[in-house]
């Protein structure tokens, strides 16, 4: 069940649009913000408050890297993979990360405290390589930068 | 704005990377230009006349005239409406990093822009559909839009002047394909950004198919000084044809990586010496792509093509997003090529053919050659899938963006691929 908060604010975002169902994406974002990740079950919640099928919001929430279809840990790590950030060591940055948190990219820490995947350019070309926690953006990224910043995220 | 700017984009930021409020804006002369719209009595073919005069080009790379696109739209009280504008805000070219700095920075720039294109097609809404990582732009715009509707500068009657405008921020849930104006549209509308087919335009039938406008952040950021200024003053500021100011970045081994706002035209060789301080001690450049990882590579013999929409065409390459990725001579070309070529494989959106599938098989024999299993006939079978990539296979540019790196890394260092596939190792690494 979508929470009265929820709808509230999924209501605020479909008032900007002439349909119901173009605030989807929103729906789904906001969902996610309060809950972490997009279930089965909040996505048929959303498409019966949207007034659209659940096999048509999921293959929504599915085409958007942003919206995660699977549990995340208390914090998602992403890593700009693209080419500034693979020209200035996006390599070196991976393998840190990889030996540091003990996980690969789509996977969880045991702990859930860190989820790491890989993200398209940040648009942090100048200070590379890059990679976000949560809302927050790190560039200029070493292995002391890279440890200094995770400690922030408990 | 003062019309004796060389740098009308940039010179109202603070060096300390704080916002532009909307007090600062307006002391710095900004809103002039709406209000010398509305209460001077322009009319919105007048706006667009003096906007085409300026020949002000498309900033999101594909470098439209403005003008001549704004002219497009149906008008009249027959036409279906609303009509609306959308700002393109999803910056996701790779290696692009220079609408982050004007949404940051100075968003009541853009707002204002926002108004006086809207004013122009005769749009009363206008989203700015944003990338969902540009977190601190997200803030700081939603923060200036609540202040101008604060002060009657958005909403009804704006500025007294009988005319409306609601404008929206929209969050995107990520995807390069965004970028695209008909996949963004259909993000806007809630779906899968899946591209539409062209014709119809989305001037005509766009968003919710209703007659719609999509323009770079940059493009608009221009809008308010051409007003203010005049076409004239506009092509003043540019080294060419094109008129106005451009913001120019590089990326890569330079010794001041960084973004500058300089005159429309400027060399690449200017660039990197001159405001990115040469290349790093002990490297040497090798090419680089002038506008982010969809644009053809250029090499040494190029760095004095004035850098605009004209001339780039000249040198086999595009002027794009004006933000250059430059390789230097300790970095693999196979590897580059294999990365951008990974990158379109994985935002391509699964529509066309030759571009989910020709893509991911471009990208493994990429992988195999950089890994040191290439086998002879890797590069003919490249070359053929990105002649099937080429402008009229598929609906978007997404795979002819993806053909223009590769096809020009293999004309310029083919040398690397046939020595990786030689010695069966990449030499770099």
């Amino acid at each position: 069940m979508l929470t009265a908060e929820e709808i509230q604010e999924i209501k605020t975002e479909t008032a900007h649009y002439p349909k119901r169902e173009a605030g989807c994406i929103d729906a789904l974002k906001i969902v996610q913000r309060h809950r972490g990740w997009v279930s089965d079950e909040s996505v048929r919640d959303i498409a019966e408050y949207l007034g659209m099928s659940a096999t048509d919001v999921d293959s929504i929430a599915t085409f958007y890297n942003l919206i995660f279809r699977r549990p995340v840990g208390r914090h998602v790590v992403m890593v700009c993979d693209s080419v500034s950030c693979w020209i200035m060591g996006y390599d070196r940055v991976k393998k840190h990360l990889g030996e540091r948190l003990g996980i690969d990219h789509g996977q969880t820490t045991s702990d859930d405290r860190f989820t790491m995947l890989p993200i398209v350019c940040l648009g942090c070309c100048d200070h590379a390589p890059a990679m976000m926690v949560d809302s927050d953006l790190h560039s200029d990224l070493n292995p002391q930068k890279i440890d200094s910043a995770l400690e922030k995220y408990k | 704005m003062k019309g004796n700017s060389e740098k009308p984009l940039t010179e109202r930021m603070h060096t300390d990377g704080s916002v532009v409020d909307l007090q600062t804006y307006e002391q710095a002369g900004g809103y002039q230009a709406i209000r010398k719209v509305l209460h001077a009595g322009m009319t919105p073919m007048a706006v667009t006349e003096e906007v085409k005069a300026a020949n002000l080009r498309g900033r999101g790379g594909a470098g439209f005239q403005t003008g001549v696109k704004w002219s497009f739209v149906p008008r009249g009280k027959d036409v279906p409406n609303p009509t609306y504008l959308v700002v393109n805000g999803d910056e996701m070219e790779p290696g692009t990093f220079k609408d982050r700095l004007l949404m940051e920075r100075d968003p009541h720039q853009l707002i204002e822009g926002a108004m006086v294109a809207a004013f122009a097609i005769e749009a009363d809404i206008a989203y700015i559909f944003l990338r969902g990582e540009y977190t601190l732009a997200a803030e700081r715009l939603a923060r200036a839009i609540a202040e101008a509707y604060e002060h009657h500068y958005l909403g009804k009657n704006i500025f007294g002047a009988g005319c409306n405008l609601e404008l929206y921020l929209h969050l995107s849930g990520g995807r390069y394909i965004c970028g695209d104006e008909t996949g963004l549209l259909n993000a806007l509308e809630g779906k899968r950004a899946n591209p539409r087919a062209k014709p119809p335009f989305p001037v005509v039938v766009g968003l919710f198919g209703k007659p719609t406008v999509v323009n770079n952040v940059e493009t608009i950021c221009c809008v308010p000084h051409i007003i203010n200024n005049g076409a004239e003053w506009f092509h003043g500021l540019s080294k060419t044809n094109d008129g106005g100011t451009k913001l120019y970045g590089v990326s890569g081994k330079v010794k001041r990586p960084g973004l500058w706002e300089l005159p429309m035209g400027t060399t690449a060789r200017e660039i990197i010496e001159e405001h990115a301080g040469g290349m790093r001690d002990g490297l040497k450049l090798r090419g680089l792509l002038p506008g982010g990882s969809s644009t053809p590579f250029i090499v040494e013999q190029h760095l004095d093509t004035p850098m605009d929409f004209t001339e780039m065409p000249k040198a086999g390459s595009r002027l794009g997003t004006g933000t250059m990725i430059v390789l230097d001579d300790h970095t693999c070309a196979v590897g580059m090529a294999w990365n951008m070529t990974r990158f379109f494989a994985r935002e391509s959106c699964g529509f066309c053919t030759p571009c989910w599938s020709g893509l991911g098989w471009a990208e493994r024999i990429l992988r195999s050659i950089e890994d040191g299993k290439g086998k002879p006939g890797d590069l003919d079978k490249l070359a053929f899938q990105a002649k099937m990539w080429s402008p009229g296979n598929t609906f978007c540019a997404l795979a002819p963006g993806a053909a223009d790196p590769l096809e020009t890394s293999m004309k310029y260092f083919r040398e690397d691929f046939e020595r990786h596939i030689r010695e069966h190792r990449c030499p770099w690494s």
